[in-house]
């Protein structure tokens, strides 16, 4: 029985155990207010309901854990395991077919050998299947019949439920640090694995990046893992095409939009631009590649420039910073609202034209905010994936050129854990490296820029 | 009589000015003009960025109205003369495709093919043309007593030379059969119900599309509750502490993090726990949900924020418990702002590709995922292994996908818009 349907079972012995409470609790109502229940009947429901639900939802996640092991077992102590491969990848292979045939989710075996097991894994799941189920229903009951004989009209039932919601809210407050901890564990992990075979000097300064997939582990060349070209890349795109595109085009637009246009104009323009940042990365890659690279290429060619390439740097990083332009023009936006309106004010009264004020006072006085903005789109520049994937080259090359092609972190990261590599290999161990270092350098610069902001902002306060 | 006193004082000033020197009124004459190319500068920004926006949606929109037509062939099949047989039953029958291909029906598709249109444009014929013929029947049995005329998808090369692409004797035999009108490019409404296949003429996006809903709805299901909750908790409960703290970073920190970093925690983990539910909406959608939660809890937190204080007093002051005044009267009155959020997260989720990719997402997957474990893909993916698909008629069909999932961003954002703008109240 899966655990959707021993959770179904869950929710309708709790909904029988809430109608039951409040019954109960109904009967406690009575016209003296002297003896008036400490808790409304709901609560009493509540209560009754949190003690059905919650002690089984417990048993389904360890059932559902331990219930696969249960069946293995008992089927290799059946007599039809006993022809089975001693161990090794055949052993597993008749294990999963047969049990995958018993469940109903493939037809029929591919080995004959596997064809005997599938009666003894069919009876199994059968036995554990009611087990399960009979233990679902034990707990349930067992649950629901304490906390109902527990209602009393003197029982608080409300600070008990209110007790237990507050842990909820803890519980799913915690979901966040859990999630950074997986992050940061697995990319370390996996990291200090690959640092045991690679040395982080190779990695980090080494100038060829090749990872052989093809050799064996062990033979594993140091000098294949230099990193330099795929950082160079990442930046080369991410935070110098991108950001020659983004940082003019999104000031511009922002001081525009705040300082000269109409205010009608501003309501109609400003989601427009907005539109940018929600087209999904995976259409500006199919755009960078199919409709920006070749017109790049050709435009190269016919001013003579031998050796452009259509997997470019150049258009990835334009199309990147296409993207990011409603970032920038945002963040600018927020960082020139902050400058308090007296410096504004000040500036015009002394006769500078609003072009003059702009770029005398109002651009220096927010321009740390806007320097943290533009750390920012920097940060998801370099994390961007999609664009970079389509448009720009699997392989990786040192170069300043940017008709040439590059590769970056990122698609060396897709590259290399979208193949059928072992999880040993250092080729697949490497992209959790690349993934650590990326994590890093975008955490630093958020956290950097964040700084700024906060210190920006109370600056003017 | 004070005006010309004014404007003759006005006009001594003038005279006696000192300032307006020649040098000084050609300083003043670049300011201005300083002045006007900088506001020419910004129109000039403003006018690139939305000029870019409408060539990027134009040129798909181009491309992509090709892709929701298809190059078919016009056969009539005289069934009473062709020996194909059956009744409403079995014509509607889930097997009446295996019955009719035993009755011969391929072959008699490529025999009035090849008489009615020439042996060489009946090679150029979709090999499973016949299928489209076994589902008009099963939808109309009454046609199997006639002679009926079917339009059957043609083979890519043809749709090629039918555009001018491909080898010139394609193109001739294109060109030949469109002047028998025999061969048109006619409205392909499959696209929207078939699923991926190998050949551009056979392609549809309701593979993916479901995927995407199954996807969709485990992000739902897990991120929508958790960032609800914590919002509450962090903005209404937790005490000052360094615990508090913690949450907090972490939360504005995975709200920086790349994509691609969840996809590398999805593989490393959830893939480490469930071995075999690689390329599962279940998985896909777990992923997500780490990803759209820091968001929803951003959002719902300024949402949070945005109740006045007053209604809080209110409820506490009549007696209210501090979990009855949040979730009877705080959690109600902002829920509009956190569900806008919610839309723009799942939004930003129902875009993304890349953590996607590493968690294997990107099967051939030929028919529609029929659980939240069964192998899936999604339509932002389906966007991504057609892009690479070296055939020309791949390049339509990828404009038409993307066309499809804009809609569906459009139309969410558009209902984020909506919401905010019905239900936010300016307390």
């Amino acid at each position: 029985m899966s655990p959707i349907t021993l959770i179904l079972i869950a929710m309708g012995l709790g909904l029988a155990g809430w109608l039951a409470g409040r019954a109960k609790a109904w009967s406690f109502q009575s016209s003296d207010p002297a003896l008036r229940p400490a808790s409304r009947p709901i609560y009493h429901a509540w209560y009754v309901a949190l003690w059905v639900v919650l002690p089984v939802l417990a048993f389904i996640a360890v059932w559902s854990a331990i219930a696969p092991q249960l069946v293995l077992q008992t089927v290799l102590a059946s007599p039809a395991a006993g022809d089975l491969p001693a161990f090794g990848f055949e052993r597993a292979a008749f294990l999963g077919e047969a049990r995958a045939v018993a469940l109903g989710n493939a037809p029929g075996v591919f080995n004959d050998e596997a064809e005997p097991l599938i009666a003894p894994f069919r009876d199994a799941i059968g036995h554990y299947n009611i087990i399960g189920a009979i233990v679902t229903v034990l707990i349930a009951l067992a649950g629901g019949a304490l906390a109902f004989l527990r209602l009393r009209p003197d029982f608080r039932a409300r600070n008990k439920v209110e007790r237990t919601v507050m842990m909820i809210l803890l519980l799913a407050s915690l979901v966040a640090i859990l999630t950074t901890l997986g992050i940061f564990g697995s990319l370390v992990f996996e990291t200090v694995r690959f640092f045991g075979i690679v040395s982080p000097i190779d990695f980090l300064f080494g100038t060829f990046w090749g990872p052989d997939t093809m050799v064996s582990p062990e033979a594993t060349d140091s000098s294949r893992y230099g990193a330099v070209p795929l950082f160079w890349g990442t930046i080369f795109i991410g935070a110098i095409i991108a950001m020659i595109v983004a940082i003019p085009l999104g000031l511009m637009s922002a001081i525009y939009l705040t300082q000269y246009a109409d205010p009608r104009v501003r309501t109609w323009v400003k989601p427009l631009l907005e539109i940018l940042a929600g087209v999904p990365t995976v259409v500006y890659g199919y755009f960078a590649a199919l409709t920006l690279a070749p017109l790049i290429r050709d435009a190269a060619v016919a001013i003579g420039i031998t050796g452009a390439s259509t997997e470019s740097a150049l258009a990835a990083g334009v199309v990147m910073g296409v993207m990011i332009i409603p970032f920038v023009s945002s963040m600018a936006d927020d960082s020139m609202a902050a400058v308090p309106g007296a410096m504004r004010d000040g500036s015009l009264a002394m006769g500078a034209t609003k072009s003059e004020t702009i770029r005398r006072v109002l651009f220096p006085a927010a321009l740390p905010g806007i320097v943290a903005g533009i750390m920012l789109a920097v940060s998801r520049a370099i994390g961007e994936t999609m664009i970079v994937v389509m448009a720009a080259s699997p392989a990786a090359n040192l170069t300043a050129n940017p008709l040439e092609p590059m590769s970056t972190v990122t698609v060396q990261i897709v590259k290399l854990l979208t193949g059928e590599q072992s999880t040993d290999h250092p080729a697949t161990l490497s992209a959790f490296a690349l993934g650590f270092v990326l994590f890093m350098v975008t955490l630093a610069l958020n956290f950097i820029a964040l700084r700024v902001v906060k210190r920006f902002r109370e600056a003017y306060e | 009589m004070s005006t010309s006193a004014l404007s003759a004082a006005g006009e001594t000033a003038q005279s006696t000015r000192p300032t307006r020197t020649p040098v000084f009124e050609r300083r003043l004459a670049k300011r201005y003009r300083d002045e006007r190319n900088f506001r020419l500068l910004g129109l000039a920004a403003v006018s690139f960025s939305l000029g870019v926006l409408v060539f990027l949606l134009g040129n798909m929109l181009i491309n992509g109205i090709g892709g929701f037509q298809r190059a078919e062939l016009t056969v009539t099949i005289d069934f009473p003369e062709s020996g194909v047989t059956g009744d409403a039953v079995s014509l509607t029958a889930p097997s009446a495709a295996q019955t009719l291909e035993m009755q011969g029906l391929p072959d008699v598709v490529a025999f009035y093919a090849e008489q009615q249109l020439g042996a060489e444009a009946a090679a150029e014929l979709s090999i499973d043309g016949w299928r489209d013929v076994s589902a008009a029947l099963a939808d109309d049995p009454t046609l199997i007593e006639r002679s009926a005329t079917f339009e059957l998808a043609a083979s890519s090369a043809l749709a090629a030379g039918m555009q001018g692409e491909g080898p010139p004797e394609m193109q001739a035999l294109a060109k030949r059969l469109v002047d028998e009108g025999k061969l048109a490019r006619n409205w392909d409404w499959g696209f929207l119900s078939r699923s991926d296949a190998t050949s551009p003429q056979a392609v549809g996006i309701w593979g993916a599309l479901k995927g995407t809903m199954l996807t969709m709805l485990v992000t739902l299901v897990l991120a929508f509750p958790i960032g609800v909750l914590s919002a509450l908790y962090l903005e209404e409960y937790a005490p000052r502490n360094r615990w508090t703290d913690l949450i907090e970073v972490s939360i504005s920190n995975l709200a920086a993090v790349p994509s691609i970093i969840f996809g590398l925690l999805g593989l490393s983990i959830f893939l480490a726990i469930f071995p075999n539910l690689r390329s599962a909406p279940l998985i896909g959608g777990m992923t997500l949900a780490l990803m759209t939660m820091p968001v929803i809890v951003i959002s719902g937190r300024n949402a949070i924020k945005a109740v006045p204080p007053s209604i809080r007093d209110g409820a506490l002051a009549i007696g209210a418990s501090p979990v009855q005044v949040v979730f009877h009267h705080v959690l109600p009155l902002a829920m509009p702002g956190m569900l806008t959020g919610t839309i723009i997260g799942m939004a930003r989720a129902l875009g993304e590709t890349a953590p996607l990719l590493l968690i294997g997402m990107r099967a051939f997957v030929a028919t529609p995922p029929d659980g939240f474990t069964s192998p899936a893909t999604v339509l932002p993916m389906q966007i991504f292994l057609w892009s690479d698909e070296i055939d020309r008629g791949f390049v339509e069909r990828t404009s038409a996908a993307i066309i499809v999932l804009l809609v569906f961003l459009l139309a969410m954002n558009g209902l984020a818009i909506y919401l905010r703008n019905k239900f936010e109240k300016r307390w």
